[in-house]
């Protein structure tokens, strides 16, 4: 698990199988998969909804990020939640 | 299936952290809808879950019926909905259910042996937003499957398989394991290698409806369950990241009750092809149910007014032990299908918790499927296949 999948040129993408969707009745972003559910918190709903909308490196899903909340500083929190989506199969790379 | 709902709660990563995920408190609402489409199907396994009279249900939901069941469980919040049976594949609606299904945003799932099944069709599934397919296996060689289906269907369940992964499905397989087939799990697993696989659930049997009827025939011996477990667990380590291998523990061998259905009337709705809606699908035969139809009531009435889905939420319901155990949060007292069917109370503890009074009767009945296993195979009971002569013999329609 040490491994690291990700770096500014990868592109991540949903895993097969998965379905990104907002759930007004969960007021939060959810990833559906077979006989499951997971629900985001706004963070990881934020991320996950600009991997599902278009196919992009992690360098522009982070400069995107950034123009939405303010220019934050928010690499390494991206990165570290892009390795653990994967570590559950949530996302892979293309 | 009975399981089916317990996904929901076990988001994985849970962790913390500025972007971890933070799963919430549970909601109470549906999340689950199990649309059982019909009580035909092509197999006769003797394990089924269906009720044992299921040939007395003569009126199906019509198309428009069940789309309006859709339509109210997703307002309510249901993500997943499940099309079941019976086998689905005998609807010839189905396509238009998934159709309506998917542009409603459920995740859609089709529980199905197969049978009935073509590529044309899977494609078309796809075409209709199909999310997910699973393939449900009686055994991993042809003769052995062929007895317990009751039919010539595993060559074909081969090629179903395959046309699910060539239309992009991920590939979810289900072997229902009991006595007669549980030696095979290594057989099994590869043969699920060897399909490449992307699921598999070992379910073990759980006794409702013809299982219960056919329980001294089906129950497993300790000893193969160990084997069984050691060798699953050892695929699961050796294929990490390709193949993801569930494997169910049969709570006979517990000591603490499964929580069934994640709680009784929690996230969990089924809707069986009359119309009936059910806390869960063995939830029927409990005494003083009053079984509300989505005929007659909308289902937001039948979730939060009925008697039936009130019946055993929360804990006030309960008895000794369970009233006042440390656990009831965890297992909910367990199965109440199973309490009312073992100890004839359905708000006893269910009897597999060591802690109940009646945690005899789990012994005993293994023990029973033990004896019955040292018999000559000439003096064993013949499995009662699940059909619906069968049917109408047992139940005395």
């Amino acid at each position: 698990m040490s491994e690291t999948i990700f770096n500014a040129d990868s592109v991540p993408v949903l895993a097969q199988g998965y379905r990104f969707q907002w759930e007004p009745a969960q007021d939060c972003f959810v990833l559906l998969y077979p006989e499951g559910m997971v629900k985001l918190n706004p963070a990881a709903g934020e991320i996950l909804k600009r991997v599902n909308e278009k196919q992009q490196t992690v360098a522009e899903l982070i400069v995107e990020l950034k123009e939405a909340f303010n220019g934050a500083e928010l690499d390494d929190d991206v990165y570290r939640f892009l390795e653990e989506a994967h570590g559950n199969s949530w996302i892979r790379t293309e | 299936m009975a399981t089916a709902g317990s996904e929901q709660n076990k988001a994985p990563g849970s962790t913390g952290g500025a972007a971890g995920m933070n799963v919430r408190d549970q909601i109470k609402q549906p999340l689950w809808l199990l649309a059982e489409l019909t009580y035909s199907c092509p197999l006769q396994c003797p394990y089924c879950s269906n009720p044992m009279d299921f040939a007395k249900v003569k009126n199906e939901l019509t198309t428009e019926e069940w789309i309006s069941v859709f339509k109210q469980a997703r307002e309510m919040g249901a993500t997943q909905l499940g099309f079941s049976g019976g086998e689905p594949m005998t609807r010839p609606d189905l396509v238009e259910l998934i159709r309506e299904a998917r542009k409603l945003g459920f995740y859609t799932n089709l529980i199905t042996s197969g049978v009935g099944l073509d590529s044309a069709k899977v494609a078309e599934f796809k075409e209709a937003g199909l999310d997910h397919i699973q393939v449900s296996f009686q055994a991993s060689s042809e003769d052995l499957n062929n007895l317990i289906a009751g039919t010539d269907a595993f060559k074909h369940k081969i090629e179903m398989a395959k046309a699910v992964k060539a239309n992009g499905y991920p590939m979810v397989l289900c072997f229902v394991t009991h006595r007669q087939n549980i030696d095979q799990i290594d057989e099994i697993l590869d043969l699920c290698v060897e399909l490449e696989a992307d699921y598999v659930e070992l379910a073990t049997t759980q006794y409702y409806g013809w299982a219960m009827h056919n329980r001294d025939q089906l129950m497993p011996m300790k000893e193969q369950l160990v084997r069984a477990e050691a060798i699953a667990h050892q695929y699961q380590k050796d294929l990490q990241g390709k193949m993801k291998v569930y494997y169910v523990v049969p709570d006979y061998y517990e000591e603490r009750p499964k929580a069934c259905m994640n709680g009784w009337g929690n996230i969990f709705l089924t809707v069986t092809p009359d119309g009936t809606a059910l806390p869960c699908h063995a939830a029927r035969d409990l005494p003083g149910m009053t079984l509300p139809n989505v005929k007659d009531m909308s289902v937001d009435e039948i979730w939060n007014g009925s008697d039936d889905f009130n019946k055993f939420r929360g804990f006030d319901w309960m008895t000794e032990p369970c009233r006042s155990c440390d656990e009831k949060e965890k297992d909910f007292g367990g199965c109440r299908c199973q309490a009312f069917m073992l100890t004839g109370d359905a708000t006893n503890a269910d009897p597999v918790c060591s802690k109940s009074p009646h945690h005899h009767l789990i012994e005993e009945a293994v023990a029973a499927g033990i004896a019955e296993a040292a018999k000559p195979v000439t003096e064993q009971k013949p499995l009662v296949f699940r059909n619906p002569k069968n049917s109408k013999k047992i139940s005395g329609i």
